[in-house]
């Protein structure tokens, strides 16, 4: 029992921690708070159904298509909305509020294309299969979800850590004056951030939708507040807090069903939010500065 | 003035909305004003709600006291988050403030027994017309003209411009946000109160993280340099969705695309942009 409700976390978990660093990512970079993250999400789940309903591919090609369907998605952000906010100077709160826009016309877009309804991936195209472990049973796509989130965590940890991209886009969260002043190329930067944030955030989407097998055009609003919960528990902007606080949550939720119940779960998670802040305001691995005076 | 009467009957709850929802423009205001970053303002307008439905139901309250009730409520507890909030900045704030308001709205929803949860509360007296809500947004919108060049309104501006050297200058930047921040839990719960005698039915999901974000847009839409801003961008915000009416379904598209192009063409807020309008065209003449 407490095996599978291992696995169950930590897929669940992998799903918000992938959710979770794309938005955060954006705002470390870009300072912005992306509500539109949500309809992304979703834009990521109904892009992945449609490729495995009307060109019947199989999975992993469906997760590509998620993954370039989102990436549009975040380029059009960038270019059409925050692109020209930040070249008018706009206050801080503008891309934000522009944000919430976004969302509406994503969600509205895909209701009025595809209906309200709730759609399902056909049953033949999730493996059922499952694998034993000792007395275990573990689903094979349970472990596609685990192994494809761990992939992904791990390539833009690397990415981060190491490459060129990850120093530049480092040194531009630090400061954008300085970086531009050492020849980085802020524009394309802020540019790239938000296609890979958008394109993390429509991955999360079509594992959700594999993972519950229920696809609807509001279905970004709840992972929305969820990703924010897991930002704000591991620090704005930090992408290990984005990793440990997304497997935390899931964990968190998969126990709590299983042997607390559901109806005060919510309350019990966000009121740890609130105390968190109150103790540590930047989250648990955040270092911003408090309040100067 | 039968004209009048008919227009009355089927808009009535569309002009009452606009004007609830200047009061929480005008809340919301109160707090960027100083440069608070706050959005449990969908929570306060919950407790004043609930606190001021479950008084005229329950109890047979009189409409006056129950909102005073409500309001006061709101602002009590404010007065209790805002001591350790506070202290927190720009989206650390937000984020916090966000935490408490999932945390109210979920303790309204197991509440049962007392709110009604999922469910909601339903049978409250319509009781608030266009009498009650105009009186409110007035008297409001006059404190907050007059306190804008009053020494009160001359801190709350420096604040927001520099914490530091207003906290130099010997005044109290604590305290002021403190004030600030109460004052807009009392005006949203003044809000949620009368909101609920006009609508008859209230629950917990209307006061969700949905309304909490549509509040910061109506402030900053209109823009947070003036309390005529808030006027505007609650107007704007409510009235905006029945002028789409004709759009079918792609009215939500066509919002969220004004809200954009409202945002990009002016960051300030859209009663910035039309002063910059208004000189542009006095100095063109």
């Amino acid at each position: 029992m407490l095996a599978q409700q291992i696995i169950n976390g930590l897929s669940l978990g992998g799903v918000y921690a992938l959710f979770a660093l794309g938005f955060t990512l954006l705002f470390g970079v870009l300072n912005v708070i992306n509500l539109a993250h949500g309809a992304i999400f979703m834009i990521g789940a109904y892009a992945g159904l449609q490729a495995v309903l009307t060109f019947h591919f199989s999975l992993l090609p469906a997760v590509l298509v998620a993954m370039l369907a989102a990436g549009i998605a975040g380029l059009s952000l960038d270019r059409l909305i925050l692109a020209p906010l930040r070249a008018r100077r706009a206050p801080h709160l503008a891309p934000m509020i522009a944000t919430i826009g976004v969302a509406i016309c994503l969600t509205s877009l895909v209701e009025g294309y595809f209906g309200a309804e709730n759609l399902r991936f056909p049953l033949d195209t999730l493996p059922a299969s499952t694998v034993s472990l000792g007395d275990v049973q573990l689903s094979w796509l349970d472990l596609k979800i685990i192994f494809l989130a761990l992939l992904l965590m791990a390539v833009m940890l690397w990415v981060i850590r190491h490459s060129r991209i990850g120093r530049a886009l480092r040194g531009l969260a630090e400061s954008p004056k300085a970086a531009t002043l050492l020849g980085v190329n802020v524009e394309g930067l802020f540019l790239a951030t938000s296609v890979i944030s958008s394109i993390l955030g429509g991955v999360a989407g079509v594992l959700i939708a594999l993972y519950t097998n229920s696809v609807f055009p509001n279905m970004g609003q709840p992972m929305l507040h969820k990703g924010i919960a897991v930002v704000i528990l591991g620090g704005m902007g930090d992408v290990r807090g984005a990793l440990i606080g997304g497997f935390f949550l899931g964990f968190a939720e998969v126990l709590s069903i299983a042997y607390i119940g559901s109806s005060m779960r919510d309350a019990v998670a966000f009121g740890l939010l609130f105390c968190v802040l109150l103790l540590r305001p930047a989250g648990l691995f955040g270092h911003a500065p408090q309040r100067r005076v | 003035m039968e004209w009048l009467d008919n227009f009355w009957a089927i808009y009535s709850t569309l002009a009452l909305s606009a004007g609830t929802n200047v009061l929480l423009a005008l809340s919301i205001y109160a707090t960027l004003a100083c440069g608070l970053l706050s959005v449990a303002n969908a929570a306060f307008m919950a407790i004043g709600a609930y606190g001021a439905a479950l008084l005229t139901v329950q109890a047979g309250t009189p409409l006056l006291l129950a909102l005073m009730v409500g309001s006061t409520g709101a602002a009590l507890v404010a007065l209790l988050i805002g001591i350790p909030t506070l202290r927190l900045s720009g989206v650390y704030l937000a984020m916090a403030t966000l935490a408490f308001g999932e945390v109210v709205r979920i303790l309204i929803l197991n509440a049962e027994d007392v709110t009604g949860g999922a469910l909601g509360l339903n049978g409250i007296p319509h009781l608030v017309g266009f009498f009650e809500v105009t009186i409110s947004v007035a008297a409001a919108l006059y404190v907050f003209l007059r306190l804008a060049h009053s020494r009160f309104g001359r801190t709350i501006t420096a604040i927001s411009q520099d914490e530091i050297a207003t906290e130099l200058m010997g005044l109290n930047v604590r305290a002021h946000k403190l004030v600030c921040f109460v004052a807009g839990a009392a005006l949203a719960g003044l809000a949620g109160g009368l909101n609920a005698h006009f609508t008859s039915f209230i629950s917990p999901n209307e006061y969700g993280f949905e309304r909490a974000v549509e509040i910061l847009a109506m402030g900053v839409i209109g823009g947070t340099g003036s309390p005529w801003g808030a006027v505007l961008g609650g107007t704007l915000i409510t009235l905006l969705p029945e002028l789409l009416r004709g759009l079918g379904h792609y009215r939500p598209l066509i919002n969220g695309i004004i809200l954009i192009v409202i945002i990009i063409y002016s960051p300030k807020g859209l009663w910035d942009g039309l002063q910059t309008l208004l000189r542009r065209s006095h100095a063109g003449a």
